[in-house]
């Protein structure tokens, strides 16, 4: 197929129409994604397509709408959940963390939940505190649910589509600030194999690794660093569990400096298991401490200067890889 | 506990009530315009900004009701609420301009604005978060035996979750002193109350539980006003009550929908159940106001509004460094702020 300019909304929703075509057990369920078309409109007209049937809106009820997945997915059908906002996620993580995640485990491997429960997450709209979070460590947290985390409009497709042919429950979470990204694509074209990490940009000096949002900043970091004499390797996880580790050491190994650049807060987050893990493993190749560059370690604020402010973007990206490899406190 | 105020503020004849009645819903309804205009300026933190207009009159109405001390909290769309419980319009505005002047300096916004003062327990982004916490109110009212009620607002769409039955058994099974508000605008996003539920006859879910419930329509303000006083006199002697207050949301669910999933023809039907115009007709007809008397308190009304706006815009933006402060308490270390960190580690590697 020819080049063609999407979004990362066009391309999650052509996913989303595409699995429904193919599979006519696949179904969505969730507050809005009929008659409004989704409140970050990816379900756009998928009712018209796909009719009320397969296209389910809810009452705002979200744990009856992840636990009904679930049970839609225990009784042969490929449900795809939708969580307006990730913030809600902890109104249903008993359904998530206790029935998805544990089921297959604890009745002995008899039979999986095969469901996709779609959300959006990250700062960038002055959305306040209760809908500006970035809460991936919790789903990363939790053993037996897979994690995904588009940052480019191919993967937003192509890791969907895969996400819907998986066997075990996969958190799909999409950054609010993408939807409307606009990237030339061959939707034909190779992409790496799910689990697999994509390295978008090869450097010697340092190995930045990072996934969804963040994976823009880095590149335009990288960009930057370039013009100073710095070469950096973006790496972008794209999916978080499974982790590709075995590419992270590799490539770790190769420069002996790592940062790893997180929007979710620092404390106990994603940057702080990766940043551990490559400490742990690489350590005989470092050359510096592995460095994490997260979100502060507070609520994010409606005020768009303390929002802006509490989590990282190119700029902290450069300073703190000038840091590392200058070895001074730049002013 | 059940003070002799109620009962005298229950024997107050409407007619005098409505002047103030109608006067609280013009200052609702004209500061909600206002804070449309802010987000055309290009003023207001974010676009998700929900206005209250064509429900104004579950605000002044029940809130008549309530006295100092009582404590309540809000779901996203209560500016209104707020300020038929003695906001400052100023300091709200502010807040939904992100300004540090605001309520909550600029953390909160439109959809969190709180203020421990006036009994404002706080707003909620979250659908049916604000809920409970009148339970844990009315708790607290009954052992300090302070005779304050504790009152939920919440829209149509939180009978969606869970948390509405479990804080209702509670309070009906303790007897507790909590009103819970259920504001019937229709809609929930774009999700009408029949598509949402296959009994949208709500009281009756509260009735099952033990709780005093009924519904009025919300075009009467006065018929507002006194079903909250029947009920909130209940409440305060530990009859907890739920209050379904029928209208029509006029415009979209926040500032940038358009509403094309609605009909037009229901929405002009909609927005002829307005309760401003009903009770401003009200008055005149009944000869409790001259037109032009009313056209004064309308302008004296618009310039006290047009000043929030004044306002929010001469005010600054919080300082960076204030993000770190309150996530704890003021006695607590702030947290340390991620740049500071790294220079710490990289000084010393
Ligand atoms: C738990 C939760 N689910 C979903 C949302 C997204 N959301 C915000 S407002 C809203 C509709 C609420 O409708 P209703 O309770 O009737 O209040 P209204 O907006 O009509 O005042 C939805 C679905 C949310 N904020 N919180
Ligand atoms: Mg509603």
């Amino acid at each position: 197929m020819a080049l063609q300019e999407l979004t990362y909304r066009d391309a999650l929703r052509k996913a989303l129409a595409d699995a429904m075509t193919e599979n006519p057990d696949v179904v969505i369920i969730g507050e809005e994604v009929g008659r409004y078309g989704g409140a970050y409109a990816v379900t756009k007209d998928l009712i018209k397509e796909f009719g009320g049937e397969r296209v389910i809106d809810t009452p705002i009820s979200e744990p009856a709408i992840v636990g009904a997945a679930v049970g839609a997915a225990l009784a042969g059908l490929r449900p795809v959940a939708e969580l307006m906002y990730v913030d809600f996620i902890g109104m249903t993580m008993d359904q998530l963390a206790n029935q998805a995640a544990k089921i297959r485990y604890m009745f002995g491997g008899q039979i999986g939940v095969p469901m996709v429960l779609r959300t959006q997450g990250g700062t960038g709209r002055s959305a306040g505190a209760q809908h500006s979070q970035s809460l991936e460590a919790y789903v990363m947290h939790t053993p037996g649910l897979r994690l995904a985390m588009p940052a480019t409009v191919a993967d937003a497709y192509h890791l969907l589509r895969q996400a819907l042919t998986k066997p075990d429950p996969v958190v799909f979470i999409e950054h609010k600030a993408l939807y409307t990204l606009k990237e030339t694509v061959d939707l034909d074209a190779p992409v790496p194999d799910w689990g697999k990490v994509a390295i978008r940009r090869q450097g010697r000096d340092l190995v930045i690794v990072t996934y969804s949002r963040q994976v823009h900043y880095a590149m335009e970091a990288a960009k930057k660093l370039a013009a100073q004499g710095i070469e950096a390797t973006v790496i972008d996880l794209r999916t978080l569990n499974p982790l590709d580790f075995d590419t992270i050491r590799a490539e770790v190994e190769k420069t002996g400096r790592a940062m790893v650049v997180s929007e979710g807060v620092m404390t106990a987050g994603v940057a702080a298991e990766l940043s551990a893990r490559i400490s742990e493993e690489c350590f005989d190749f470092l050359e510096d401490p592995v460095i994490r560059v997260a979100g502060e370690d507070i609520p994010i604020s409606v005020s768009t200067v303390l929002e802006t402010g509490s989590v990282p973007g190119p700029q902290l990206i450069v300073d703190t890889a000038l840091k590392l490899l200058t070895g001074r406190v730049a002013a | 506990m059940n003070q002799p105020q109620a009962v005298h503020r229950a024997d107050a004849a409407s007619n005098t009530d409505l002047p103030q009645l109608y006067r609280m819903m013009r200052r609702i309804r004209t500061f909600e315009e206002r804070v449309g205009e802010l987000f055309v300026r290009g003023q207001s933190a974010g676009s998700m900004l929900h206005l209250s207009i064509g429900e104004e009159s579950a605000a002044a109405g029940v809130c008549a009701a309530m006295r100092e001390g009582d404590t309540f909290t809000t779901h996203h769309r209560g500016h209104g609420i707020f300020l038929a419980r003695g906001a400052d319009p100023n300091r709200m505005m502010a807040e939904i301009g992100g300004k540090e002047a605001g309520y909550c300096h600029g953390k909160g916004g439109s959809m969190h604005i709180a203020d421990m003062g006036l009994g404002h327990l706080g707003a909620n982004a979250i659908v049916g978060g604000g809920i409970p916490a009148v339970v844990g109110a009315g708790l607290a009212a009954r052992h300090k035996k302070s005779g304050a009620i504790s009152a939920a607002f919440f829209g149509d769409g939180a009978t969606g979750q869970g948390i509405l039955y479990e804080s209702m058994n509670m309070a009906a099974l303790w007897q507790l002193p909590c009103l819970f508000v259920c504001i019937n605008n229709q809609y929930g996003m774009g999700t009408r109350i029949d598509q949402a539920t296959a009994n949208p006859r709500l009281h009756e879910r509260a009735q099952a539980f033990g709780l005093a419930a009924e519904t009025v329509d919300g075009l009467d303000v006065e018929a507002v006003a006194e079903a909250g006083r029947r009920l909130v006199d209940g409440v305060r002697a530990g009859k907890p009550a739920f209050l379904v207050v029928d209208c029509y949301r006029f415009y979209g669910h926040a500032r940038k929908d358009k509403s094309p999933y609605r009909d037009p023809v229901e929405e002009e039907q909609g927005r002829n159940k307005d309760p401003v115009a009903f009770a401003r007709n009200a008055l005149i007809s009944r000869k409790l106001a001259e037109e032009s008397a009313l056209d004064a308190l309308d302008a004296e009304v618009a310039a006290e509004m047009d000043a929030t706006i004044d306002f929010t815009v001469a005010q600054h933006e919080p300082p960076l460094s204030s993000m770190f402060r309150d996530v704890y308490a003021p006695t607590e270390p702030e947290p340390e702020p991620v740049r500071s960190r790294i220079d710490r580690i990289l000084a010393r590697a």
